[in-house]
């Protein structure tokens, strides 16, 4: 899986998550780029990501990701 | 209202060399501060009030002796789990009970460290569903929605192999074979789901006298004759057969839960008749108790003294249906039973069985208007209402608590009262408790200087059979309106019911 595909999956989770069809996310996008993507959000999408990828993030992690840029390299590292 | 509280509050403060008693001060402490947030929030809304119990989210400290250390991170846990159920007890809070559930599925399907770190999630979002399972079933039995009988099947089933063809001492049941005792294991849990209150039926394609043999001459039997309150075996079509039981037992068809090992009997059943609950039974009989059981069909918020003897209740209901079978008529059958009727304003120690049975009647219930616990106990000395609960009895037995009937002041004109409900259980239908209890509620509302009342019938598709009740009972229309009916005080004209007052304790209360 390409990252750029990653991306596109993470887009589809947030838009549910958020109810919002208006999102698109880059590599670059940072939470507060994203209005209602708080903290509680966070966690529901880093959940949202662990299932859909069946992938597990250690906790430093979640809590040091810069951007969503971040959340896909690490996801692509796990799922190599 | 849902109380989510975590334990980890409780646990830091007592410190592990506390004795027994320092570790109850500080966990009744804990559990008074609840207690005050429950009486809060009765306060400000009159809403239904859930508690969730204390999930063990402790590690062991020192293992297995964890159990022989009050003051060990388990042991408070445990200690504050018994003291809420004992204020939920006395306070009427519905118990949301997810430590029960997280130790049958393993703490691991319910908490997650790492959610607890990132978001204080103390529920791990993958049990969520079943965190939402476990609710969605308290707030049905709430409104009534439980099952309230379970339907068996017979070979296979309550025992192994074929009786028609193997015989009374060739089926497989009791102890000495793993086999025998997985069907005698189902047995075991219905008759214990019997003596809670809900009922059994037989529904097995058999020769009736072969079948009824089995539960009579059976050495390993548990359930007997006497525990089934609905007995059909015969070759036909069992789709039709649990329709036939519902109409014995007087019981919606949705209020059935079919158990059946034959799975072209289940997709039968499910496919012409989708409202009755069909668990999907394992190959395995050792699996069948668990499995009727993790469904949580019979889900309940109380245990009344009418769930105790509601199978005798049953039981006196056929003696009683014989003898209007042998009657000349119904008057004379109605005269023979020497009826009375206990009745008052709503009782404090009726109250479980009051919610209960508005909750569950679905039939003789004029405007299936459903009340939380705590609208039903703000009713208890409400001096503008008239609650009124109606108990009959008859030379059978108790019928119990039957029936219940809520009127409240009009908003435009006092002496006007309106039936905003009325209930009454099936069991009593035909015994003309309707007219004597309308009789009861006139007298006590003239007492009040009540002029008249307004009542409400609200169609649904169960309540048809009392679709004609107000006019029975000299009720005139509402001009331009369909479901609302009137009736002048003045004009009542009392009906002969057969049923004498065993006891008067109506209150005048405020004038209305």
């Amino acid at each position: 899986m390409t990252d750029e595909e990653i991306l596109t999956a993470f887009t589809r989770i947030l838009r549910d998550l958020l109810l919002d069809d208006s999102i698109v996310l880059t590599m670059e996008t940072r939470r507060e780029n994203i209005p209602h993507w708080d903290s509680f959000n966070y966690v529901n999408f880093i959940v949202a990501v662990e299932i859909k990828f069946g992938v597990r993030f250690k906790v430093a992690d979640i809590e040091s990701f810069a951007n969503v840029g971040a959340i896909v390299a690490e996801t692509a590292k796990i799922l190599t | 209202m849902l109380f989510s509280v975590t334990a980890r509050e409780a646990i830091t403060t007592v410190p592990l060399t506390a004795t027994v008693t320092e570790v109850d001060e500080t966990t009744a402490r804990f559990i008074g501060e609840l207690r005050s947030l429950w009486r809060k929030a009765r306060e400000n809304a009159n809403a239904a009030i859930m508690q969730q119990t204390f999930i063990d989210i402790t590690e062991p400290l020192f293992g297995s002796y964890d159990r022989l250390v009050p003051g060990a991170p388990a042991r408070i846990v445990a200690r504050l789990n018994d003291q809420l159920c004992d204020a939920a007890a006395q306070d009427g809070i519905l118990l949301l009970d997810v430590a029960r559930a997280s130790e049958r599925d393993g703490i691991d399907a319910w908490f997650d460290a790492g959610r607890w770190l990132q978001g204080k999630l103390e529920i791990a979002p993958q049990a969520a569903p079943l965190y939402g399972d476990i609710v969605a079933r308290i707030l049905a039995a709430q409104r009534g929605l439980s099952k309230k009988c379970l339907v068996l099947d017979l070979d296979n089933t309550l025992w192994g192999g074929v009786i028609g063809d193997d015989g009374l001492e060739g089926i497989v049941l009791g102890e000495g074979s793993a086999v025998g005792e997985a069907h005698l294991a189902l047995q075991h849990y219905a008759k214990q789901l019997k003596e809670r209150g809900v009922l059994l039926a037989v529904c097995s394609k058999n020769d009736a006298g072969i079948a009824e043999a089995a539960f009579r001459e059976h050495p390993e039997m548990v359930l007997r004759r006497s525990d089934i309150a609905a007995f059909v075996a015969n070759w036909d079509d069992k789709v039709e057969n649990l329709k036939l039981i519902a109409t014995r037992l007087n019981i919606g068809v949705d209020s059935l839960v079919f158990v059946d090992d034959n799975p072209v009997e289940r997709a039968r059943v499910r496919q012409s008749l989708p409202m009755i609950a069909v668990p999907e039974l394992p190959a395995d009989a050792a699996l069948y108790v668990r499995c009727l059981a993790d469904a949580g069909y019979f889900e309940a918020i109380a245990f009344t003294p009418e769930d105790r003897h509601r199978a005798e209740q049953y039981a006196a209901n056929a003696e009683r249906a014989a003898l209007l079978g042998s009657a000349q008529s119904v008057d004379e059958f109605l005269r023979g039973l020497k009826m009375s009727v206990l009745f008052g304003p709503f009782a404090a120690v009726d109250h479980a069985r009051i919610v209960q049975l508005i909750n569950k009647t679905n039939q003789f219930n004029t405007t299936t208007r459903r009340y939380t616990s705590e609208e039903i106990a703000n009713l208890i000395n409400l001096p503008s209402a008239l609650a009124l609960q109606f108990r009959l009895l008859d030379r059978i037995g108790d019928n119990g608590l039957v029936s219940a009937m809520i009127l409240r002041p009009t908003s435009d004109d006092e002496g006007v009262l309106e039936i905003e409900n009325w209930v009454m259980s099936c069991r009593v239908f035909g015994r003309r408790l309707e007219f004597e209890a309308m009789s009861i509620a006139v007298e006590a509302a003239r007492q009040r200087g009540v002029k008249a009342f307004i009542a409400e019938y609200i169609a649904t598709p169960k309540n048809h059979v009392i679709s004609a009740l107000y006019p029975s009972l000299g009720f005139a229309a509402v001009e331009g309106s369909a479901t609302r009916w009137f009736l002048n005080l003045a004009d009542y004209a009392v009906q002969n019911s057969y049923i004498v007052r065993a006891r008067a304790t109506i209150h005048a209360g405020a004038a209305g």
